[in-house]
């Protein structure tokens, strides 16, 4: 069946694959972050007044924003939209990029060498 | 130069840091069971895109480069007072696939393979990959209603298991035993990392 491909909007995928393609026209064909790793566990943060400048973002960034006024980490943010984390990663640089989140990274394996943590992770585990 | 991330201008947000432990195990070992009965949360269920070179099997189609491969993998939520965040990832049912894992290991505090004594065999894999991949680990035999009770020194005999690697009995449904094994977990990689004393240059 040939595909009026001379507009945009025209769905030129099968149902079944809408699932694969859209999280990628989100990012606009995008599957890398501008910057950063983003790890699965890398929290996200918004940062800024409260609904500021949000609104010329794409639904999904939105809802990003509204959902990391506490921190999350980005499978949690993944779940929650409902989107890979590949998608997730390119939306939240584009975000962090923006100043509307700020992010922490996980520990790198070299930070896995302080005692504190382990202390503190062992005093948590055992108040639980 | 762009390392400052978090703090711009923005007020100097205060994140906790978060940290990983791995579930691991073979197909229905109760991965998913173990992080759940743990997790301040419900487990969730995140997709991740994971990168591998391809491996030369294919030689004649002449493709090389990298191949991405989708997992599903389940995760649960432990808070640690302000500072910390634990993240409980299981991950994924295809144990084939442990070259994927890198970009999951990458970081983790440590790693519990869950094994199944019916189906012993199963979480090799998972041993082979964190024993070459040197993330400390620690194996949790999962005690299923009607299974077999074995010894652990037969478990340990039977999978091998170096006799540094702890290794406990659970039962992946009830949160006090979930709880102790990722004690013994934490316990183990701060042995492993920290050492029983800082000597020897």
């Amino acid at each position: 069946m040939p595909a009026s491909d001379e507009h945009p909007d025209t769905q030129w995928v099968g149902e079944a694959a809408g699932a694969i393609v859209r999280p990628y026209v989100l990012t606009r064909g995008r599957t890398e972050p501008t910057r950063g790793r983003f790890d699965l566990i890398t929290l996200a943060v918004a940062v800024g007044p409260a609904h500021a400048g949000t609104g010329g973002l794409d639904p999904e960034c939105q809802a990003i924003v509204r959902f990391c006024r506490r921190p999350q980490s980005v499978a949690e943010i993944a779940a929650h939209i409902n989107l890979p984390a590949g998608t997730v990663r390119v939306l939240l640089s584009d975000l962090l990029d923006q100043g509307l989140i700020a992010t922490q990274e996980p520990h790198s394996e070299t930070d896995m060498h302080d005692e504190k943590l382990y202390k503190a992770v062992l005093d948590g585990l055992r108040a639980l | 130069m762009d390392s400052v991330r978090s703090d711009r201008d923005a007020g100097r947000v205060t994140l906790p840091k978060a940290i990983k432990i791995l579930v691991a195990g073979g197909f229905g070992a109760g991965k998913t069971t173990l992080v759940g009965s743990v997790s301040e949360i419900e487990p969730l269920r995140t997709e991740e895109t994971l990168t591998h070179q391809g491996i030369g099997i294919d030689d004649l189609s002449g493709v090389e480069g990298k191949k991405t491969t989708t997992v599903a993998m389940d995760f649960g939520r432990i808070t640690i007072g302000d500072d910390y965040r634990l993240y409980l990832f299981g991950t994924p049912g295809q144990e084939r696939f442990w070259f994927l894992w890198d970009e999951l290991a990458l970081g983790a505090l440590g790693a519990v393979v869950l094994a199944d004594t019916r189906r012993l065999a199963d979480c090799f894999p998972s041993l082979d990959y964190f024993e070459r991949r040197e993330t400390p680990f620690i194996v949790a035999v999962n005690c299923f209603d009607g299974a077999r009770r074995y010894d652990l020194d037969e478990v340990r005999l039977g999978l091998t298991l170096h006799e540094d690697i702890p290794i406990v009995m659970c039962d992946a449904r009830r949160r006090e035993s979930g709880k102790e094994v990722l004690i013994t977990l934490v316990e183990h990689a701060m042995r492993m990392r920290l050492g029983p004393a800082p000597s020897s240059r």
